[in-house]
């Protein structure tokens, strides 16, 4: 053992949770060890992944939100204090991840070294399984999923290529030792040896499309903001996520915070920015508080600020929090908001590229998209396009809710089927139901139905179906759901936040929603099916931004694909689906029906009515389908239709 | 340079580059598109989604916000194009308040116009808005939410052009409307009453004050003698509502049309602009010899006034104290000329015929009034008038002019030119360059303070002194200079202030469209009659000689001083609203601690301060003799928290771990 590997690992041994700073500044590329000394700070590095060897095990907690709703926060107490009982809380350390993605099992709990994977964890289960596996290395075969005891060989993760989300749910993420340790800002130091240019055009070759939903070439935008001349430009950092179900960015940013600040420092040094923002939602306290730690850890190292790692590179990052209006998603209204006006958006012409923040030439791009760009630095454009499809480059997360099994946050090579990311990585529908659609992309987005399976997931193909990426909001309806309410919900949701500005919007979007809502409840007319198809087409071509030009595809779409369903509602008021409960028809099964007069007593309306014995029978004129009677049957004899 | 050409329905078109954008380019080659947002003197907004062409690839874009490139090719009226608007125009009628056949905007609306123009035969949606209330609290303008289109024109008038900035929009998505700060009145608000939002209103959401039936009514009493006055700027914009040339003078037919109406008398305005250019002109060679309240700033123009008073209290002094033309002709008249012609007061009903709207607001004005008759009982703006024509059923362009009543109708061309920007000053400096030389001037034109620019400087070397001029119309220039003037960047000696731009020309009282190149005419109009004038200085009007004689004695006379000048005083910004803290009953003892609760202050802590006050008022004892209020803003926003002991004493910027210490020094020693 030489002096310096002692020196290290003394270091490292007395401060478990902060790996010895020389080895941190070899990382940075501030100090250079020889070869010996790297040699031995990758053996301290490998030391480190488990927690600088001073533990003897680590209980790694998924906090995303999924988890710490279903009681993550009780299960780090009970830890804690079990720990403690037995003696050993010194030995065993207790780390809060970001989210792991597979929310629907949460709480997620991971024991090392053995790797073994929990799921819904519960406070009682703990003392089992710290006297069970942390103290004696056993499994506990109840608390795993399908008897898999590690992870990876989960179906959920098997088929996954997690790349953006590698870190998240493994590292600390309020530690920035973890992140460095794992490569954080080496993509950075790579593109510091690159000429901006260069840097540019790795990002063109490497394919990669804006993330957030307009599947733009980030490339090339950063092409155009850096071909604007002025002295000052302006990073932005869309985390303003606010697809119903999507949370995509806001897992990254709480479980990986520093690859998003990194890719903006890329983009930053591309461009020739030195400020970037993060607009991210008030909604989201988590996020913002890691992102405050990982800034303060970041300009604590130098990371950030003046003459960054000695690089000559300057860059400060400020967290701008949105008051959660949908709108604000989209750039122009981004920036209005961050400028401290009204979050609506502007005309564009003139694109953020040439005038954006302040005026200024503004780079907007998203979370996402950011956390792939130290990526494509550090392993190269060769590596990044192995997977995905030659037009739509690399991997991209979806988030998977719905009735599907498996509901969480999936990252997929792009080019993959439907069927694979529903029936693999999903687990099937929930209670064997049959596969309907998938709502995919969002408010913004479409339907994909039965036909659509195979078909492969990327943005040209996703387009040409009428639907979209977007930001990857991914919804798994089953035969059970109305798509004329789903498109409804739809609707009144981008209704409710179109800010007002320009009329098509305004104005269009909410007469389509009130022929929705006549539909929905039978009042429809045929008429109406034509009077929908011209108002979505004025919303669509004449609309000022893109939430109105995407607002009608979910009804285009459902018109499209699920056409009899609407004739259904308006011909016949009847719902296929049996969801809309204006429209469901409850009769009395008189076989069924003992004539106990059950039914007919909590009948709000009597409008059931009957000989004790015999078979009761219901006036349909005289129902108001609220369905009391069908749970009050003792019989089942109520048959809903 | 080489010719550039973009496409416009198949046809080559040349552009220059300088265009502003597409909707420039197809105008230019006769075409027109519907807008309702944009208008080319306000920032581009993009809302109304009318002006959309369809490009090559049968995208619609919005044309007002895309620059014309060399090879674009764009169509103008496509099927999809016409199907758009006609939806855009169908959208915005269902929830527009239609009763067309009653509104004062009728006739000149831009939706009903376009309706009918794009052919929208049938609504098939129901209104979905609930009814909201009218605001008819301001003495010019209402306002009716049910109407308003929400393009916005308005907000931007007022912040970009006006730098009034009074209305905004609240809400978002379907709830979202147009409303006066704070959602209060407008009377309520900083509103200056300039009424160039009811100039750019496309609909009757913002219409003008209609107080045509008031005069109705004076003219068919037959107690009252009616007498009528005409500004300059209303002669040559009237013929605009007959489709008549723009800028061509119009005053003899409408002194026609007002007799004919039952009009006593009908005399010019520019008589006693006359009266103010001798009476303006004397106090400020008064003030430059004793050099004291420099730069004076001209006060005809009542939206000055307005916003002087609430936005420049340090400036007060600074202005003339010479009413304007319009109140010093009411005064004339009423103490004056009422006497001479044996009418009683009380049976004098003065009308004047404005371009401007705040004419009206100033008319009300409790300063206003001379022995306690209000100079002028009701102002009718241009627009106004052309309807009584209408109204009558005179045919006015078969109308004979008549001549004006002497001897109050002559004036001078100085008299007229103060109808414009610019005016005023050149009608001072002919006065003040003959007292000052002592020597006849020849050549009365001084042109480098004409023109519509919003800021023109000049300096005039009179009698060895020079004279540092600034002519500002807008008033956001009249903003900017002033922030000029303050930090001590420029320094002059006389500066004009105009509200509207262009000056009274462009007023809020003129027909629509009142754009630059409407104003232009306007404005040549006036010179042209200056030019054909035969007295050219107001201080040789031989009225004006006559009426110093009989009466007045001397310019700045004490006199002249009781009837023709006013005071100023500095007024809040926005009225009322202060919340009381306790229902404890004020009595005259107390000392009222009010401690601003505005946005500003409330966010640097005040209200923690307010809190921390109120616990040491009961530490001490003294909670009985001291009232504290949260009161609304105290307009020293920066300086927040705000708090104002007993009206007499202000603290700005109390921390909270400062209350302790101004509770023992300031509140305690008042308390005892």
């Amino acid at each position: 053992m030489s002096k310096i590997f002692e020196e290290l690992t003394r270091q490292a041994a007395n401060t478990p949770k902060i790996p010895c700073r020389e080895f941190i500044n070899a990382k940075l590329g501030l100090v250079e060890l020889d070869e010996e000394k790297t040699k031995l700070a990758e053996e301290l590095s490998t030391v480190y992944r488990r927690e600088a060897g001073t533990f003897e095990c680590q209980i790694a907690l998924c906090k995303g939100t999924g988890c710490h709703s279903s009681g993550e926060i009780a299960l780090w107490q009970k830890i804690d204090e079990v720990l403690k009982e037995k003696g050993i809380r010194d030995k065993v350390n207790i780390v809060e991840t970001g989210c792991r993605g597979f929310c629907e099992m949460g709480p997620l709990v991971e024991i090392f070294p053995q790797h073994i994977f929990y799921c819904k964890v519960k406070p009682e289960n703990i003392e089992d399984i710290i006297t069970k596996t942390v103290m004696n290395g056993q499994v506990i075969d109840e608390l795993l999923f399908d008897g898999i005891p590690i992870a990876e060989q989960i179906p959920f993760y098997k088929k996954q290529v997690r790349r953006v989300l590698k870190e998240s749910g493994h590292i600390n993420p309020e530690n920035i030792n973890d992140s460095i340790v794992h490569d954080a800002y080496q993509g950075f130091l790579k593109a510091t040896k690159m000429s901006p240019e260069n840097v540019i055009s790795m990002m063109k070759d490497s394919g990669l499309r804006g993330r957030g939903g307009g599947g733009f070439s980030t490339g090339l935008k950063w092409e155009f903001t850096r071909a604007t001349p002025s002295e000052k430009k302006y990073i932005i950092c869309n985390a303003d996520e606010g697809d119903p179900g999507a949370f995509m960015d806001r897992s990254l940013l709480e479980g990986d915070p520093h690859k998003i600040i990194e890719g903006m420092m890329i983009a930053g040094y591309a461009i020739g920015a030195d400020e970037g923002y993060i607009y991210v939602r008030a909604e989201y306290p988590l996020a913002i508080h890691r992102l405050e730690i990982a800034i303060a850890q970041c300009k604590e190292f130098g990371i950030l600020g003046e003459n960054v790692l000695g690089t000559g590179f300057n860059f400060n990052v400020k967290i701008k929090q949105g008051a959660g209006a949908f709108v604000c998603g989209e750039e122009t209204a981004l920036i209005s908001s961050i400028e401290g006006k009204r979050g609506m958006p502007t005309v564009k012409p003139p694109f953020p590229s040439t005038s954006g923040l302040f005026g200024k030439p503004t780079s907007i791009n998203n979370v996402e998209t950011f956390a792939n760009v130290p990526l494509i630095l550090n392993n190269g454009v060769a590596w990044f396009r192995q997977v995905g499809t030659p037009k739509s480059a690399g991997t991209k997360v979806f988030a998977m809710t719905g009735k599907i099994r498996n509901t969480g946050l999936v990252e997929v090579p792009m080019g993959i089927t439907l069927r694979e990311i529903v029936f693999e990585i999903g687990g099937g529908l929930k209670d064997g139901a049959k596969f309907k659609a998938a709502q995919i992309g969002g408010p913004s987005g479409g339907c994909l139905t039965e036909e659509h399976l195979d078909m492969p997931l990327d943005y040209d193909s996703l387009q040409a179906a009428g639907a979209m990426v977007g930001s990857g909001g991914l919804v798994i309806l089953d035969d059970k759901t109305c798509m004329v309410e789903t498109a409804r919900y739809f609707m009144s949701f981008t209704q409710n936040e179109s800010c007002g500005k320009c009329i098509p919007c305004r104005e269009g979007t909410g007469r389509m929603l009130e022929i929705m809502e006549r539909i929905v409840i039978g009042k429809g007319k045929m008429e109406d099916i034509d009077l929908l198809e011209e108002l979505a087409h004025t919303i669509k071509d004449a609309s000022l931004c893109g939430l109105g030009k995407t607002a009608p595809n979910p009804v285009l779409s459902t018109l499209q694909y699920f056409h009899e369903e609407y004739l259904a509602h308006i011909n016949d008021q009847r719902c296929p689906a049996g969801e809309c409960a204006s429209l469901r028809i409850f009769e009395i099964i008189p076989e069924l029906c003992k004539g106990c007069s059950k039914c007919a007593r909590i009948c709000p309306n009597d409008a059931i009515s009957g000989e004790i014995k015999k078979p009761y029978v219901i006036d349909q004129e005289k129902c108001i389908k609220c369905g009391a009677c069908e749970s009050a049957c003792p019989f089942n004899a109520i048959k809903v239709g | 340079m080489t010719h550039q050409y973009m496409e416009v329905n198949n046809k080559k078109v040349e552009i220059s580059g300088n265009e502003k954008n597409i909707l420039e380019v197809v105008r230019n080659m006769g075409i027109e598109i519907p807008t309702f947002c944009y208008h080319s003197e306000l920032s581009v907004y993009g809302a109304c989604r009318m002006c959309m062409v369809e490009d090559e690839r049968g995208n619609l874009v919005a044309s007002c916000s895309l620059k014309p490139q060399a090879g674009m090719k764009i169509k103008t009226h496509t099927k999809k194009i016409m199907e758009t608007r006609r939806m855009i125009l169908e959208l915005l009628l269902a929830n527009h308040h239609q009763d067309c056949t009653t509104c004062e905007k009728s006739g000149n609306c831009k939706l009903q116009e376009l309706a009918v123009n794009m052919g929208v035969k049938k609504v098939r949606f129901k209104p979905r808005k609930p009814w909201q209330d009218i605001d008819t609290s301001s003495a010019s303008i209402v306002r009716d939410p049910n109407k308003c289109i929400l393009c916005g024109d308005c907000v931007r008038m007022c912040s970009e052009v006006q730098g009034v900035g009074v209305l905004g929009f609240i809400n978002r998505g379907p709830d979202i409307n147009v409303v006066p700060a704070f959602d209060r009145p407008i009377a309520d608000v900083d509103c200056v009453n300039c009424g160039q939002c009811v100039s750019i209103c496309p609909t009757g959401a913002l219409t003008i004050k209609d107080d045509t039936l008031k005069v109705w009514e004076a003219f068919s009493d037959p107690k009252k003698k009616v007498v009528v006055q005409i500004a300059p700027a209303v002669r040559v914009a009237i013929g605009e509502e007959f489709n008549h040339t723009e800028g061509a003078n119009y005053l003899y037919k409408s002194v026609a049309a007002l007799k004919m109406m039952g009009a006593d008398y009908v005399f010019d305005t520019s008589f006693s602009a006359d009266l103010t250019v001798v009476e303006e002109a004397s106090e400020f060679l008064n003030r430059v010899v004793k050099g004291e309240k420099l730069p004076q700033f001209t006060s005809c123009c009542p939206g000055w006034v307005t916003y002087a008073e609430k936005n420049c209290p340090d400036l007060l002094s600074n202005l003339s104290s010479c009413k304007s033309p319009q109140q010093m002709f009411g005064a004339v008249f009423k103490k004056f000329f009422a006497k001479k012609m044996n009418i009683p007061t009380e049976d004098m009903y003065v009308v004047s015929v404005m371009p401007c709207t705040a004419k009206k607001f100033e008319a009300d004005r409790p300063e206003m009034s001379t022995d306690s008759y209000q100079d002028v009982d009701a102002v009718i703006t241009t627009v106004e008038l052309a309807r009584m024509i209408r109204k009558m059923g005179i045919k006015f362009e078969e109308l004979e002019p008549a001549s004006l009543d002497m001897p109050f109708g002559f004036s001078s061309g100085a008299g007229v030119i103060f109808g414009t920007s610019g005016g005023v000053a050149e009608a001072a400096l002919r006065y003040a360059s003959e007292k000052l030389t002592g020597e006849t001037l020849n050549d009365v034109n001084f042109k480098e303070v004409r023109g519509l620019e919003g800021l023109k400087e000049a300096t005039f070397n009179l009698q060895g002194k020079d004279i540092k001029l600034a002519v500002v119309s807008g008033l956001a220039n009249t903003q900017q200079l002033i922030d000029k003037i303050r930090k001590k960047e420029v320094d002059y000696d006389f500066v004009e202030v105009m509200a509207c731009p262009g000056g009274c020309i462009g007023g809020g009282g003129q027909p629509v469209p009142n754009t630059s190149e409407s104003r232009q005419k306007r404005s040549k109009g006036l010179y042209d009659i200056d030019a054909k004038s035969t007295v050219k200085k107001s201080q040789n009007n031989p009225t004006i000689e006559k009426l110093y004689d009989e009466w007045l004695k001397s310019p700045n006379s004490d006199e002249a001083h009781y009837a023709l000048h006013t005071h100023y005083g500095h007024k809040k910004r926005i009225g009322g609203m202060e919340i009381k803290d306790d229902e404890n009953e004020t009595t005259n003892e107390k000392i009222i601690i009010s401690v601003c609760v505005g946005t500003n202050c409330y966010l640097k802590g005040s209200y923690d301060v307010l809190q921390e006050l109120i616990g040491l008022a009961k530490e001490h004892g003294v909670e009985d003799k001291v009232e504290f209020k949260g009161t609304f803003c105290l307009e020293n926003c920066s300086n927040g928290p705000s708090i104002k002991v007993s009206d007499d004493l202000h603290k700005y910027g109390l921390k909270k771990d400062e209350t302790q210490k101004f509770f023992n020094n300031v509140v305690l020693p008042r308390v005892k």
